[in-house]
């Protein structure tokens, strides 16, 4: 093929940060308007309080029957807070791997997306970041409700907040992480695959200590909780908030908080490489095999 | 050396299409495109004309790097489209026809600055343009209304606007009139041509123009495919005829057209044709081509004729089945006598043939 005059020059179209920064902040954008869309901002506010609180209410009565209100085990507050804080699981893992669908299937766009100078996979992290908001109203709430109604023993003065904000962080990037995890392989499957997302965050429901200790779980299956940052993440979560009941159970209580927090990170930092690279095999594939565009018109 | 804004090379698309339940092992390859060689100068108005699955949206996928080529390379703005589309899309865009895309919860002005903000252009330039171009297709009263309540024709305006808004230096339209009515295919065919003929704009936040210091400095590239001989003929400088993913000629539309001037080219109308087919008026001496199309109490022929003389013959043919000229006229080639002379059949048959055979 001949070679063009133009072809050589060393062009900087826009920098990667600037490039990354946009897509990131009007994909925000677009997701909060697609979030709060669906309905009036009264009937949003609603759904918000009344989906997490029936969530914790339905974990609330069958812990009361199994328990026979017996509510001042510390088992209770540690299933109650591993079950608030896995809200966070669904909404980032759904959220950013929900776009690639709602995308291409319902809007139409993601072939318009990929042609634009964005960067795909920050575009799908900055759509998830409406669903973390959500998310945290209902954590929030379902907080807020224990704390004022079932005595969920947290208290503000003796609470670790600044491990609690930087696991909360850390977690929260972890958790978007795996959204493009499953974001990626949904760009693979010409299926409508919208409750991958769903799926994935409930199947791990059971394997990372949310709403019982590891140790419940046959031996052969505690290894997959073991590998799962989400595992550690609940568990800084719940010492950082109240502390030494949190430590009472036996699967994590030899490791110190830097411990956990040194393994979380390390385990944050694989998923996030193993996320980019399989964003980078998919993105490839989906090209290759005309998937960008593909509708199943579901 | 030529200033290229598109350049192909023997591209070829093959498409692997798994059977249904039943047929899980079988695994057929549809070619899409073969041997594609296209050489488009920047500032030309290029068009690729063939009826549908010719391989006409294939090919745009490829430069537009939503797809990857099974052979060959393609170079867009003098970058190669799978190992430097980050390079290649922020000179280009696309706009496809005949679909309602687009967010239908934001209103119109949101959804072409929330993509204008993908490309880097502030809100005060971005909502500059979009006055100026919604303005240009007559929807600016639309403004401020929501995508979902716009009109297939007038959501169709508005994806044509966020094509234009980028003012890209390639600028890839797939079918943009499809499913439009008249007048609006009019109104876009018009705004087609003043955006070519406007000075490019002032260059956008940290992007330099790749193809800028070439023969055509600044000047926009637009490749349209179309299936209508109309919008081909009118806004084309050249054209490339495609048809089963093959380009079967490349030129000008009135050079196409000239490859039958020498012929002798008649439209005749008649009753309905009796079971007359276009193979038997072939067969008589001196009929080139003949193209046959029934509508309700009557059909059309087109007759591509060596010689004026060879009329007879096929008016003779016409008595002998029993089938009354209603009028006959004699008329100068367009591009559809040009895709008949070198594929045999019309585009409307070829899209039937195409429809069956799927």
């Amino acid at each position: 093929m001949a070679e063009s005059s133009f072809a050589t020059r060393n062009l900087q179209p826009t920098t990667r940060n600037s490039e990354s920064w946009r897509s990131f902040r009007i994909a925000t954008w677009l997701g909060w308007q697609i979030e709060s869309n669906w309905a009036d901002p009264f009937l949003f506010a609603v759904y918000s309080i009344i989906k997490p609180l029936s969530g914790a209410a339905i974990l609330v009565v069958m812990y009361g029957i199994i328990a026979q209100g017996n509510f001042s085990n510390p088992l209770f507050p540690y299933i109650y807070l591993g079950n608030a804080f896995y809200i966070y699981a669904g909404a980032m893992m759904t959220g950013v791997s929900w776009a690639v669908i709602d995308d291409r299937e319902h809007y139409k766009t993601l072939k318009y997306m990929y042609i634009a100078p964005i960067r795909i996979p920050v575009y799908l992290l900055g759509r998830g970041v409406a669903r973390f908001i959500t998310g945290s109203f209902s954590v929030i709430i379902t907080v807020l409700a224990g704390v004022l109604f079932l005595h969920l023993p947290l208290d503000v003065m003796t609470a670790n907040w600044p491990l609690f904000f930087l696991a909360l962080f850390i977690g929260v990037v972890m958790l978007a992480m795996m959204g493009l995890l499953i974001g990626s392989i949904s760009l693979l499957l010409v299926h409508h695959v919208g409750f991958l997302g769903d799926a994935v965050a409930s199947a791990l429901y059971i394997f990372s200590g949310a709403i019982f200790p590891l140790d419940v779980l046959p031996a052969w299956l505690r290894p997959i909780g073991f590998i799962m940052p989400i595992t550690y993440w609940l568990e800084l979560v719940r010492r950082s908030l109240i502390g030494n009941v949190a430590q009472a159970f036996p699967t994590l209580a030899g490791f110190s908080n830097m411990e956990l927090l040194g393994i979380l990170l390390g385990l944050s930092l694989l998923f996030g490489v193993i996320s980019i690279l399989t964003f980078r095999f998919c993105d490839r594939r989906a090209r290759e095999k005309g998937l960008i565009d593909r509708t199943t018109n579901y | 050396m030529a200033s290229l804004a598109i350049e192909t090379e023997n591209l070829g698309r093959i498409y692997k299409i798994r059977g249904n339940k039943k047929e899980k092992q079988i695994r057929k390859e549809l070619v899409a495109l073969q041997e594609v060689n296209l050489q488009i100068e920047q500032g030309e108005l290029f068009g690729l004309l063939g009826p549908n699955g010719a391989g006409k949206t294939t090919l745009i996928k490829i430069l537009v790097t939503l797809l990857a080529p099974t052979t060959g390379q393609a170079r867009v703005a003098g970058f190669d489209v799978v190992d430097q589309p980050q390079l290649v899309r922020p000179r280009i865009n696309m706009v496809s026809g005949g679909e309602s895309s687009g967010y239908g919860l934001l209103t119109v002005r949101e959804n072409l600055w929330m993509f204008a903000q993908f490309y880097g252009l502030s809100s005060k330039e971005a909502n500059r343009r979009i006055e100026e171009l919604l303005t240009m297709v007559g929807i600016a009263d639309r403004m401020h209304t929501k995508s979902s309540d716009l009109s297939t024709g007038l959501r169709q305006k508005m994806n044509i606007v966020r094509g234009f808004l980028t003012d890209p230096e390639v600028l890839f339209l797939d079918e943009p009139t499809l499913g439009l009515d008249v007048g609006a295919s009019r109104d876009v065919r018009r705004f087609i041509l003043e955006w070519l003929d406007v000075p490019p704009l002032p260059g956008r936040e940290g992007r330099e123009p790749a193809l800028s210091g070439a023969k055509g400095e600044g000047r926009r590239t637009l490749l349209l495919t179309t299936h209508y001989m109309v919008e081909a003929d009118e806004l084309c400088d050249r054209v490339a005829i495609i048809n089963e993913g093959r380009v079967l000629a490349c030129d000008t539309p009135s050079a196409l057209k000239q490859r039958l001037q020498r012929d002798a080219l008649f439209e005749i109308e008649t009753s309905p044709l009796n079971g007359l087919s276009a193979e038997a008026l072939v067969s008589l001496p001196e009929v080139r081509k003949a193209t046959l199309s029934e509508r309700d109490g009557g059909a059309t022929l087109n007759l591509v004729l060596v010689e004026e003389a060879a009329l007879a013959g096929v008016i003779n043919v016409l008595s002998q089945k029993n089938v009354r000229i209603l009028k006959l006229s004699k008329r100068e080639p367009t591009l559809e006598d040009v895709f008949v002379d070198l594929v045999g059949r019309s585009m409307e048959e070829m899209e039937k043939v195409g429809a069956s055979e799927q």
